[in-house]
């Protein structure tokens, strides 16, 4: 058994993203009591740096593919596209932060220090083949964004967002341990490949265990992973808390955290539970149905306009579980590109609407963007291409995303939640369109004449996600094939 | 040495049951030999002790919580030392080694703390406070 202890070279380059974000995390955390200066950019440079460092390290260890620890991390190409996936998540986060911390008089090294915390949580869930390290990585992405939601302090609104946050979600954490503990339970291990072998019969023990067990098991960690994700009927928290915390945070709570928990999702649901399929194909059913109505009819009614992304996140995570309910790879390809594609256009989204909030996040409502068009060109133009994509209008990568999600749920012979899902995309479109016919046929309001020029970070936060967007729409294979040759979860 | 479960945790029931006895006893013997006296004094929470002044509901400074959440914590940190003694012999350097990093992580956030003033408890320094 000890044997299994020990350093071990090929570990911890597999563990470098995690291993430079911590060291980095740390040192932003202590640099602040050390300096006690407020307002500086460098906080943020010391952060991109140590993404881009992550990124590097993340692309390193994929060349030194395969199990760390004892089989408790697998680091492939699924792994791999999440984490850079996340990272990036990351750099686009703390672009619009600059100007927008700066504004609000906020600039401190440990709002970037929980960013990097939360993210080095995300690159673990990414990698985690074991239900304990699956939970470790949820805990520290979690509390880290908890404490981001209620970045001010003096905000009603942002404590608002974090009670909300850590209440509802340490709940749904327990729902996944009960399942971890009752996976643990019926088949005496807590690694997926393990649990697997006992699932599907093959396991040293013996006959498989009782499928109630499983069943139930299931059932749980479905409850804790979905409210993750913002999944129906779990959703209820999302809209409140992406409206009350600081805007930037909203953007990564939308992409980041929800990125990496389908990055379980899928590697637990196609792993482990696959031999279980048929079980849980109808509870994903129901949720991915679920999820795309009430975010899409919700969203219609809403004036603010982060509530409004929220319920559209809501309804994305709804086409992704589509994209699960398939059950094959094929699914979980396009469930990976789709992932790619709407944590691009989303974080850029938001990016808008944290340039155009103003001091003290005033102006969040939709009528605020009347007229963007004719005093802000550029913003306005990127914000269209973001929304287009939302939409699935060709040429961007929401729609070809959109695209093999619904490949995939037809080859699997889910022809009905096809074609609900496709005419939910249509509910979609008036929402979206809304705010395009707000930018451009209207007059310029209050809002838009006290807008400030964009500054460098903003326009890097506009046109980098504009152009990732753009990439995936026009050469969708570059992302796919990837996606589709890392997709085979089961080994 | 015993055999069977049953014969493992008798010691267990008689140990309960002379817990029980003798609680239900003497309060039996309390009830039927003493002497019951009852006035004001006999109200107060300390009968011989110091006089109550004011309502017991009364409001906290919140560095009481802070000061005790922050205990928790690390106490609850220097919890993990004790499964790291016991395999200290068997894992050598590479516990070392993890215990090292451990105690760094754990060290910087009591750092952090510190340079923050979460322990100052005369005077709130405002400026270094806020946020």
């Amino acid at each position: 058994m000890s044997a299994s202890f020990g350093f071990n070279a090929a570990d911890l380059i597999r563990f470098l993203p995690e291993t430079i974000l911590t060291v980095m995390g740390t040192l932003l955390m202590v640099l602040d009591p050390i300096l006690h200066r407020r307002g500086s950019h460098a906080f943020g440079h010391l952060s991109i740096a140590a993404l881009v460092a992550a990124i590097g390290g993340a692309v390193y260890a994929y060349t030194q593919a395969g199990p760390a620890f004892g089989g408790m991390l697998m680091v492939d190409g699924f792994a791999t596209f999440f984490r850079v996936l996340v990272l990036v998540v990351g750099i686009l986060t703390i672009l619009p932060s600059y100007r927008f911390l700066a504004r609000q008089d906020a600039e401190t090294s440990e709002y970037h220090a929980l960013l990097i915390f939360s993210i080095a949580g995300q690159c673990l869930m990414a990698a985690a083949n074991d239900l304990i390290i699956v939970f470790i990585g949820l805990e520290i992405s979690s509390i880290a964004s908890y404490v981001l939601a209620g970045y001010f302090r003096d905000d009603k609104r942002s404590n608002e967002a974090a009670l909300k946050y850590f209440l509802l979600g340490s709940f749904a954490t327990a729902f996944f341990l009960y399942g971890v503990a009752l996976i643990y339970g019926a088949t005496g291990s807590v690694n997926l490949t393990a649990a697997r072998a006992v699932i599907s019969g093959q396991g040293p023990g013996g006959p498989a265990p009782a499928p109630v067990f499983i069943g139930v098991a299931a059932a749980l960690m479905f409850v804790g992973l979905g409210f993750k994700v913002s999944a129906a009927p779990f959703q209820i928290w999302a809209p409140d808390v992406y409206q009350g915390a600081p805007t930037p945070v909203a953007a990564f709570l939308s992409a980041g955290p929800k990125a990496a928990t389908f990055a379980v999702f899928l590697r637990i649901f196609m792993t482990m539970f696959e031999p279980i399929g048929s079980g849980w194909e109808p509870l994903v059913w129901f949720s991915a149905l679920l999820s795309m109505t009430i975010g899409n009819f919700a969203a219609l009614m809403q004036t603010n306009i982060k509530r409004m992304l929220a319920y559209s996140s809501i309804a994305h995570a709804g086409y992704v579980l589509v994209a699960l309910t398939a059950r094959s790879q094929v699914g979980t390809a396009a469930a990976m590109f789709y992932l790619a594609a709407y944590a691009l256009m989303n974080i850029g989204a938001f990016a808008a609407v944290s340039h155009l909030s103003g001091r003290g996040e005033r102006y969040q409502n939709i009528e605020d963007f009347s007229g963007l068009g004719q005093k802000q060109p550029l913003t306005a133009a990127m914000l269209s291409i973001f929304l287009l994509s939302l939409i699935g209008v060709p040429l961007t990568g929401g729609f070809f995303g959109k695209f093999y999600i619904f490949k995939a749920a037809l080859e699997s012979h889910l022809v009905w939640l096809t074609v609900l899902g496709l005419l939910n995309s249509a509910v979609a479109a008036y929402y979206y369109l809304r705010m395009l016919v707000m930018m451009y046929m209207h007059e310029p309001g209050e809002a838009v004449e006290n807008a400030e020029p964009l500054s460098l970070g903003l326009r890097a936060a506009l046109i980098l996600p504009a152009l990732g967007t753009l990439l995936l729409g026009i050469f969708p294979t570059w992302v796919l094939e990837f996606a589709g040759k890392s997709a085979a979860l089961v080994k | 040495m015993p055999e069977s479960y049953t014969d493992l945790y008798f010691p267990v029931l008689v140990q309960a049951l002379v817990a029980m006895g003798l609680a239900a006893g003497l309060l039996t013997a309390s009830f039927l030999l003493g002497k019951r006296v009852r006035n004001r004094v006999k109200d107060i929470p300390y009968e011989s002790g110091i006089t109550p002044t004011g309502d017991a509901r009364q409001r906290f400074s919140v560095k009481f919580y802070l000061v005790a959440m922050l205990f928790i914590l690390f106490d609850i940190e220097a919890i993990f030392l004790y499964p790291w003694v016991v395999v200290y012999r068997e894992l050598k350097m590479f516990a070392f080694v993890e215990m090292l990093v451990f105690a760094i992580l754990i060290l910087s956030g009591f750092f952090y703390m510190w340079k923050k003033g979460a322990l100052d408890w005369a005077e709130p320094d405002r400026s270094r406070r806020k946020l």
